[in-house]
């Protein structure tokens, strides 16, 4: 009998959670409320089961947040009794950390210097984060445990090779390791996933009515953080997210789906892929994701 | 050339629900990128932003023809230099099976990067330019993937529309790997003959080699039957974690199945303590099973109080694993820092148990391309080679030709903390 492929992901994802649950002293689990860490929050639920999950969870607020989120993190920590991290954007620019730049709204790269903070604050050694490696170039080639030096930065051309299922967690003090347990994820595996397992999600994932606009083909959320062009009218659509990130720079796709399976079956049929269609930050050029995470990001 | 227009061919609510993992290596010019895009692109697995992506690319570079080569060139340095460094993973799937592609260089200076692609993958595609026959790097694929036990092969004669279509020199060049690889032991071989830069026999069979009665490229992916050998394999589950929920009185040792399969009321014999007890429950976060196999993550309940550890291996009572201190290996050095000598103090990381480790002896090295085992007393960066090793506590293996992920360990530098090598165990004592 073969193993279904969600039951072989699952179960490379829990050995993952599980070493580094062993293996560091003081992991912590990225949170955004997105769908990927959602999945990733349960599987950490599973993988100790009838323990509680030995680590907390954490945050990186930027502070240009949907509602829907931030209602669902606070909601989904406190079911599952662990402890939330929120490490604050705002803060950090407050603090002269980290600057907007002119006639830059996202604050998706200003991340990158509160995550460091806080891993410095708390003095996390690992990291988990629900990146998949079927989203993007850079992260095809990025180890499940990726190793970071004490600057927080990533060397693809240095990184540790990862054989059988050994992941060699050894690090100097200062430096920490990003595990990825759904780098072997698809964007369809995952959806199917939280189909089977009920994984609840934010009510942004499904079709709801919205007043949105359009801007370099992408259709923008109405937010109080993003200046709108006159000629950009606001028109209310049945819309629903792909990614949740960011409000300033994550876009809404028309649907109609409302449940998981209607969901799957747009996604089936869609053309264009998660991060192109949605994701205002990887359009900047081919290697922006690879750049920001040689500064440290996710 | 396929439209994106076209409906996408997999039924939505039945979607492939087994997995191949398989592996590639190539040179440059071998035209494995090549491949590979053939591949995403007529099983059509690219969206339309990347498909665009890679027309606009293309073209930047003065390229009419799509450059299929270019979806897989993931990182600046690697497109700026029109080379690849490291293993890239690739994902698609058909109505029939989903797959995760390992996609690793081909050169000698690489072949780090092949043993780590090859370590898990189920199938090696090794990838033969047709008018050059095999060379020294096809030679040293398929000696990787015969060293990893890579249970299937792929020998891909790539490039048959530059020699025109031509039986005899597929013929040639089949037969010339079967000569090559007999002290291989490899399982099983599948020569085809392949076009990638068309198209023929990628995925689709090709009218211009009428002569080929064989599967493509694609369908013979889709249907290779993948041996289940991990769950034949004598059971064993390597500790990894102590699941206590004293509140329930819950004591559990949670681990991923290394090797064949555990059911309610068997007995398992624990190591290092040798001792023997009952395991009364397979438990995952969703219920109990009636029977737990490798590869599952499982959380094992004992019937028995003894004292289980993280490192510590829960095995088949008549069938254990041994308990060694001493091994005997292949090691593929991987450092490029230093060489591998005797007297070098290393970690060896086997499971999940980590113990210090010096190297007894070098003993010879393995030329990849002729396989002949020749004297050496130091190894260096991509050399294979057998090795004799000390441990400061012993773990509980087999030989690799058991089970890879028992009889598998890497050796990490102390000071570095890189990981500098991979072992294959031969013999333990």
């Amino acid at each position: 009998m073969q193993l279904s492929r969600l039951d072989v992901l699952e179960s490379e994802a829990l050995h993952l959670i599980r070493e580094v649950a062993a293996e560091f002293d003081r992991p912590a689990l990225l949170f955004s409320g997105g769908k990927d860490s959602a999945v990733l929050l349960k599987l950490a639920e599973k993988a100790f089961a009838p323990a509680p999950i030995p680590f907390p969870v954490l945050h990186v607020d930027t502070g240009h947040n949907f509602e829907e989120v931030l209602e669902f993190r606070d909601r989904r920590a406190t079911e599952l009794g662990v402890r939330l991290v929120v490490a604050s954007v705002q803060d950090s620019i407050d603090a002269g950390r980290a600057t907007e730049a002119e006639g830059q709204v996202s604050r998706n790269r200003l991340q990158t210097v509160t995550l460091l903070d806080a891993i410095a604050e708390h003095r996390f050694d690992a990291l988990f984060g629900g990146a998949r490696r079927d989203e993007e170039r850079a992260r095809a080639k990025e180890r499940m445990l990726s190793f970071r030096d004490s600057f927080g930065q990533w060397d693809p051309r240095n990184q540790r090779p990862e054989l059988w299922n050994l992941y060699n967690g050894m690090i100097h003090p200062g430096e920490n390791v990003r595990a990825f347990p759904l780098s072997n994820w698809t964007e369809r595996d995952v959806w199917t996933y939280i189909d089977r397992e009920r994984v609840e999600l934010p009510s942004l994932y499904f079709a709801h009515n919205r007043k949105v606009f359009e801007r370099d083909g992408m259709l923008l959320a109405d937010n109080p953080f993003l200046p709108r062009d006159p000629e950009e009218q606001l028109v209310e659509r049945s819309v629903r997210f792909r990614t949740v990130g960011d409000m300033t720079c994550t876009g809404a796709v028309p649907s109609e789906a409302t449940t998981v399976a209607e969901v799957i079956a747009e996604i089936a049929a869609t053309k264009v892929t998660e991060r192109g269609q949605t994701r205002a930050d990887d359009r900047a050029s081919a290697a922006a994701m690879e750049d920001r995470k040689r500064e440290g990001y996710f | 050339m396929t439209t994106v227009d076209e409906p996408a061919t997999d039924p939505l609510f039945a979607p492939a629900d087994s997995l191949l993992r398989f592996a590639t290596a190539g040179a440059v010019d071998d035209g494995k990128s090549t491949l590979i895009g053939r591949l995403l692109h007529d099983s059509r697995s690219l969206l339309a932003d990347q498909l665009e992506q890679l027309e606009l690319a293309s073209k930047e570079r003065g390229d009419e023809q799509l450059d299929l080569a270019m979806l897989t060139d993931g990182l600046r340095a690697e497109r700026e230099q029109g080379i690849t460094i490291d293993v890239a993973h690739r994902y698609f799937e058909t109505a029939r099976r989903a797959f995760i592609i390992a996609d690793t260089p081909g050169h000698a200076q690489y072949t780090r990067n092949m043993v780590t692609g090859a370590s898990t993958a189920d199938l090696a595609i090794v990838l033969v330019d047709a008018r050059n026959g095999l060379t020294e790097q096809s030679r040293r694929h398929a000696v990787l993937a015969g060293l990893l036990r890579v249970p299937q092969l792929v020998l891909a004669v790539n490039k048959m529309d530059l020699v025109g279509h031509d039986e005899s020199v597929f013929r040639g060049i089949t037969e010339e790997f079967a000569a090559f690889t007999e002290r291989l032991r490899l399982r099983s071989v599948t020569p085809i003959p392949i076009s990638a830069l068309n198209g023929d026999n990628v995925v689709h069979r090709s009218a211009a080699m009428p002569w080929y009665e064989g599967p493509s490229l694609l369908e013979h992916l889709e249907t290779v039957e993948v041996a289940d050998e991990g769950s034949t394999a004598d059971f064993r589950l390597p500790v990894q974690y102590a699941i206590r929920a004293p509140e329930r009185d819950y004591r559990g040792y949670a681990g991923q199945i290394a090797g064949g399969s555990i059911a309610p009321g068997e007995e398992v014999l624990h190591l290092p303590s040798g001792m023997r007890t009952r395991v009364t429950a397979v438990d995952t976060a969703d219920g109990e099973l009636e029977r737990g196999r490798a590869p599952q993550s499982v959380t094992l309940r004992l019937a028995d109080d003894i004292d289980v550890g993280r490192g510590d291996v829960l095995c088949a009572p008549d069938r254990p694993a041994t308990a060694a201190e001493e091994l005997t290996a292949s090691v593929c050095w991987m450092s490029p820092r230093s060489e591998l000598a005797a007297g070098a103090r290393l970690v060896l990381k086997h499971t999940t148990r980590s113990v210090k480790a010096e190297v007894t002896e070098v003993r010879e090295r393995l030329d990849v391309t002729t396989l002949e085992r020749g004297p050496a007393d130091r190894l260096g960066l991509n050399d294979i080679g057998e090795i004799g090793l000390r441990l400061a506590r012993p773990v509980f293996c087999d030989p690799y030709a058991a089970n890879r992920f028992t009889g598998g360990a890497v050796l990490i530098d102390e000071s570095t903390h890189a990981t500098v090598g991979a072992v294959l165990i031969t013999e333990a004592r």
